[in-house]
């Protein structure tokens, strides 16, 4: 224990800069993976039937491909393909981003349809314009329903970063391997990493409850201040099927 | 999709005949079906400017529909609906044909013709002075002191100015229902469609709405049209009463007559069931 710990003491710099890559990973992630939640969960509501079905291929290909294996053709096949090698962090970025993206885009889609259609109706009858339906009514109420699984997904994703070790990025797990190895202490090396991978995700899901606090806040809803301490996953889950259930 | 209708080459002139005879409504035999089910069959009828339809009848003999039509909620399957001389659905086609109308037109046309829901449906993302100036600002493109100087009047009118940064939650369903209402008069419609405003409402409730629709039927020249099961309200605010049932106007006229001495057996047993 002693050994690890005064290694890993005496190389902050080291833990710092793995941390920043995971962070780096993690924020850019999961900025792609919204913006194209967002981009796939609106083509998955439009009209015309061949944006619908791009969107569908398109999730369907991303969720039904693992994301282990997605990295290593962005990584190791793109070169062999188009002579060109991509950087480990951009591939991450852009695998945890189209992976995480089809998933989110089905909580966009399903958001938006759970917001009653008699809110559509009101806006309808106050003739405003389809763009101001969907800017001033029917998102803001469906951005409410979309964060609590939005939680969930950037926690898994946060959980995934750890996988960049397979394509070379030195992120926060590469490091504390790399201290292990040295050291030789597995079980502290481990438990380590369990600890801050731990405190990583719950520093975002207070960061996500206060937002989504906020955000009902807006809707006037009064959520119980015990609720920002609140661990997501459960109470993620309970909730999509109650908001799927009042359809 | 309506096809039969977009055929009629006399249209436009009949619209002209239609606004000189001052007709603000006209419905020319609109069919609306759900698959094979027909709610509204051939129907014709006609409002006049300033008028205050109540529109009564069965549940499911169409009511509600004829409004989600006007509205333009609902598309028509077949015929003709013509607001202020104009197709409401419709625009025109190649070679004086009529084709299914675009947004843009259908925003045109529907300007005069606000709604009210039996449900409130207000913004619950916005207070309620923002549920009233939203669409005064973003649709109608009033700067938002002279559209908030609106909502206030409206407020004034409807009792509610206390409420004014309250949000929907925090009121009743009576007060909800009177926001929608100042919301809906916001637009300035030349047509308020009330879609049985009271029906969810508790029956101490009641009252305080048909009070405020009351003096909006009496000291504006708005057109209204009623779906309601306030027997008494109805024979207070309407000019007109048309009775449904399959789908169609089965009789029509005066309050007094309808309720009073109606023709129809249907019409008769109708109101004994309700009255």
């Amino acid at each position: 224990m002693g050994d690890f710990y005064s290694y890993f003491f005496g190389h902050l710099p080291d833990v710092w800069s793995g941390l920043a890559v995971t962070l780096e990973a993690t924020v850019l992630g999961s900025a792609v993976a919204l913006t194209l939640s967002f981009v796939f969960g609106f083509m998955a509501n439009s009209r015309p039937v061949l944006v619908r079905g791009a969107s569908r291929v398109i999730v369907e290909f991303f969720r039904g491909t693992s994301l282990y294996v997605q990295l290593f053709w962005l990584f190791y096949a793109f070169p062999l393909l188009f002579g060109y090698q991509l950087s480990p962090l951009f591939c991450g970025v852009l695998a945890f981003g189209m992976n995480y993206g089809a998933y989110g885009s089905e909580v966009v889609r399903g958001a938006l349809n759970a917001v009653p259609r008699a809110q559509w109706e009101a806006a309808v009858a106050l003739n405003m314009t389809p763009f101001q339906r969907m800017r001033r009514v029917i998102l803001p109420q469906a951005w409410v329903q979309m964060i609590p699984p939005f939680t969930n997904l950037l926690i898994q994703l946060v959980k995934c970063t750890p996988l960049l070790w397979l394509i070379q990025a030195a992120d926060l797990t590469t490091v504390v391997q790399q201290m292990r190895d040295r050291t030789g202490e597995t079980t502290w090396a481990y438990l380590t990493l369990l600890v801050l991978y731990f405190v990583l995700a719950y520093a975002l899901t207070l960061l996500m409850n206060a937002l989504e606090r906020h955000a009902a806040v807006r809707l006037g809803r009064r959520p119980a201040a015990r609720s920002l301490l609140r661990s997501r996953s459960a109470e993620g889950a309970r909730r999509s099927e109650t908001a799927g259930g009042a359809r | 999709m309506a096809t039969d209708p977009l055929q009629k080459p006399d249209t436009e002139h009949r619209a002209q005949d239609t606004v000189a005879a001052g007709h603000l409504i006209e419905f020319d035999q609109v069919v609306k079906r759900y698959g094979d089910h027909v709610v509204l069959d051939h129907l014709d009828f006609t409002v006049e400017r300033g008028r205050h339809v109540t529109l009564i009848g069965p549940s499911g003999s169409g009511k509600t529909t004829i409004l989600r039509l006007l509205m333009t909620l609902e598309r028509i399957s077949e015929g003709l609906i013509l607001v202020g001389g104009r197709p409401l659905s419709h625009m025109a086609g190649p070679n004086g044909s009529l084709k299914p109308a675009d947004e843009k037109y259908q925003r045109e046309v529907r300007k005069k013709i606000g709604m009210v829901f039996q449900q409130f449906n207000l913004f619950p993302n916005m207070n309620v002075l923002q549920n009233i100036t939203e669409a005064p600002v973003s649709v109608l493109g009033l700067d938002r002191a002279e559209a908030e100087e609106r909502a206030g009047e409206l407020l004034d009118m409807v009792g509610l100015r206390e409420k004014i940064t309250a949000h929907p939650t925090q009121l009743s369903g009576g007060q909800q229902q009177r926001v929608a209402i100042a919301r809906a008069l916001a637009m300035r419609p030349e047509i308020l469609l009330l879609d049985e405003v009271t029906s969810a409402l508790d029956p101490e409730l009641v009252a305080g709405v048909l009070d405020l629709l009351r003096e909006i039927a009496h000291t504006t020249d708005i057109t209204m049209l009623c779906v309601t099961h306030e027997m008494g309200f109805a024979r207070d605010i309407s000019d007109q009463v048309l009775m449904f049932d399959g789908g169609r106007v089965i009789e029509s006229g005066p309050p007094e007559r309808i309720f009073g001495d109606p023709e129809q057996e249907r019409t008769r047993e109708f109101l004994s069931a309700v009255l």
